[in-house]
């Protein structure tokens, strides 16, 4: 019976045919356009002479140190920014203090500064010029045009990824357990490992994963403090940007091919995540 | 006598900025928090603002106002703005089609909104300029038109369509998906056209989520390098976007300079940043 008027009548939320036809037609167009294209031109123009041609490129031992440098940089940013976030969402999370919400905006402070400027801040300090330059100078430390720069601008671009994403998690969870845990005797550490840890697992290996992203394919902060010195202080994403400026479009494109890879890879990750455990997606907003 | 010390005394044990909980670890986890959050973000921003100050403002007003800083700006801000334009467009119509709509590859599509977050910039940027350069692609089809659309003001815009759609769907996408959908019912009901419903009754209540998606675009936008650089064409006074601008004076050694225009950008992120949370606040206070 309420099938056959379900059939008949449109509920009023329902959008007539064409509509939703049209929406979903100039959806997908624009999608197709702004997103879909470019990740195809970059395949297509790393084949553009073969697949030999191709690997040769990300093969060549400048492409494979960028690949390595690229790995040992978020190797230490990820790791750090993790144990930063547990930190800083245990801190946030689960106790009252006075200022909690600018203590968020200084965290998420990193998102609203531009690469540029990020990079640029690490050579005021570092940079010969900068505040600590004779002494680092003195004591033979190279920070800028030199891997920890890399490091330390990378850490900085990712710095709120994994706080943001536990926060909100483990605010919306609430205290009670660990509470339980610790009057039963057990100790901070303990209830962390056994109570805390087991519930925000999902969102933080989802704040890391965002995290990782971000981490690998880091341009314009790293760009400033690296020097681009080809072998040593390249990243992915610099080894790119290089290539395509001498005019090498099949090498700069076979990297920019790897990390495409490294973007979708990530995109599945995340979507398996959200379709497992949708709690993961409570926190989130427009980052 | 005592029962009054009694009563006062577990008041005036208490700290003044935090209030007591049973779970432990505050003390390190908090100081783990303001330590790094100071080393990595508070203390090297500070920098950059330290640096510009020391010229005189007489000096710090001219490099930041130049003719060459202004025609920066302007791209900058212009592009960055019309970018969010096109996506709160269009982003407002991919998030109601997510939410609304069940259309085969809505899973894809959903996990591809978010490539802009997952892709390099330095990748999306050597796509974008090889599909819209006057040969590429799209490009070939503009030209005999009289459309440039790659190395000018029109490049920069595309990038930032590129970068910003994520920040207004995913935005608009939680709203929209907790709209009570009674009160569309109730306007349809009254007699309202679906029209009119969605104009009057729908999109009113979007306005803060599509306020906050917009500005979170314009932001990242603002602030955008290595999407911008390689379609940019970066030529001085024309299509010279502002972060392009810190790096050149950086490379010509103009310390104080590139911290000029780094300050401008920031005392404009923060400015977004505080609109983003006003914004917020006041939409909290209809929820």
């Amino acid at each position: 019976m309420s099938r056959v008027i379900a059939a008949r009548h449109r509920r009023a939320t329902d959008d007539p045919r064409w509509a939703k036809v049209l929406v979903i037609g100039s959806v997908m167009a624009f999608l197709a356009l702004v997103l879909i294209l470019p990740l195809v031109a970059v395949f297509a123009e790393a084949f553009r002479k073969g697949i030999g041609a191709a690997l040769e490129a990300v093969g060549n031992p400048d492409a494979l140190a960028a690949v390595k440098l690229t790995l040992i940089t978020a190797a230490i940013a990820v790791p750090f920014n993790a144990v930063f976030g547990l930190c800083a969402s245990w801190a946030i999370a689960k106790h009252d203090f006075w200022g909690k919400s600018f203590l968020i905006t200084l965290i998420d402070l990193p998102f609203s500064v531009s690469p540029v400027v990020a990079g640029l801040i690490y050579v005021l300090v570092f940079g010969l010029q900068g505040w600590m330059g004779e002494w680092l100078l003195d004591n033979d430390l190279k920070i800028i045009f030199a891997v920890p720069g890399i490091v330390l601008a990378t850490i900085f671009v990712t710095f709120p990824f994994v706080a943001r994403e536990l926060i909100p998690l483990m605010q919306e969870q609430g205290t009670s357990e660990e509470e339980a845990a610790v009057s039963m005797g057990a100790s901070g550490l303990y209830t962390f490992w056994r109570v805390t840890a087991p519930n925000v697992r999902w969102g933080l290996l989802y704040g890391v994963l965002l995290c990782n992203a971000r981490a690998m394919g880091e341009f314009g902060a790293v760009s400033v403090v690296s020097g681009h010195i080809r072998g040593l202080t390249n990243t992915m994403p610099l080894h790119v940007e290089i290539l395509y400026n001498e005019y090498e479009f099949v090498g700069a494109f076979a990297v920019a091919a790897l990390l495409c890879l490294l973007a979708v890879v990530t995109l599945v990750l995340k979507t398996a995540l959200e379709v497992a455990q949708p709690d993961v997606r409570a926190g989130r907003g427009g980052h | 006598m005592t029962a009054e010390t009694a009563e006062r005394r577990p008041q005036a044990k208490r700290p003044l900025f935090r209030r007591r909980s049973a779970i432990p670890g505050f003390g390190l986890t908090m100081g783990v928090t303001l330590t790094v959050l100071s080393l990595i973000v508070l203390i090297p921003l500070s920098a950059v603002v330290l640096k510009a100050a020391q010229q005189s403002p007489a000096e710090f007003w001219s490099v930041a106002t130049s003719e060459r800083a202004l025609a920066a700006y302007r791209l900058t801000f212009g592009a960055a703005f019309i970018a969010a334009l096109v996506n709160g467009v269009f982003g407002v119509l991919t998030a109601w089609a997510l939410v609304r709509y069940d259309f085969p590859g809505k899973t894809v599509v959903n996990a591809l909104v978010d490539l802009p977050f997952a892709l390099p910039t330095a990748v999306a940027g050597i796509a974008l300029a090889t599909l819209y350069a006057p040969t590429g692609w799209i490009g070939q089809f503009l030209a005999p038109l009289g459309i440039q659309a790659a190395y000018n003001p029109v490049g920069v815009t595309i990038a930032l369509i590129f970068i910003g759609l994520p920040f207004v769907v995913r935005t608009i996408e939680p709203v929209l998906r907790d709209a009570a959908e009674d009160v569309e019912e109730a306007a349809a009901s009254l007699g309202a056209s679906r029209f009119d419903t969605i104009v009057r009754v729908v999109l009113p209540a979007l306005a803060p989520a599509w306020l906050t998606g917009f500005a979170l675009a314009f932001a990242r936008g603002v602030g955008e390098y290595g999407s911008v650089i390689f379609i940019a064409g970066n030529m001085p006074y024309k299509s010279e976007i502002a972060p392009l601008l810190i790096i050149i004076q950086l490379e010509q050694f103009e310390y104080a300079r590139a911290a000029t225009i780094a300050v401008v950008m920031l005392a404009v992120s923060f400015t977004m940043l505080l609109i983003i949370n006003a914004i917020q606040a006041w939409s909290r206070r209809f929820a």
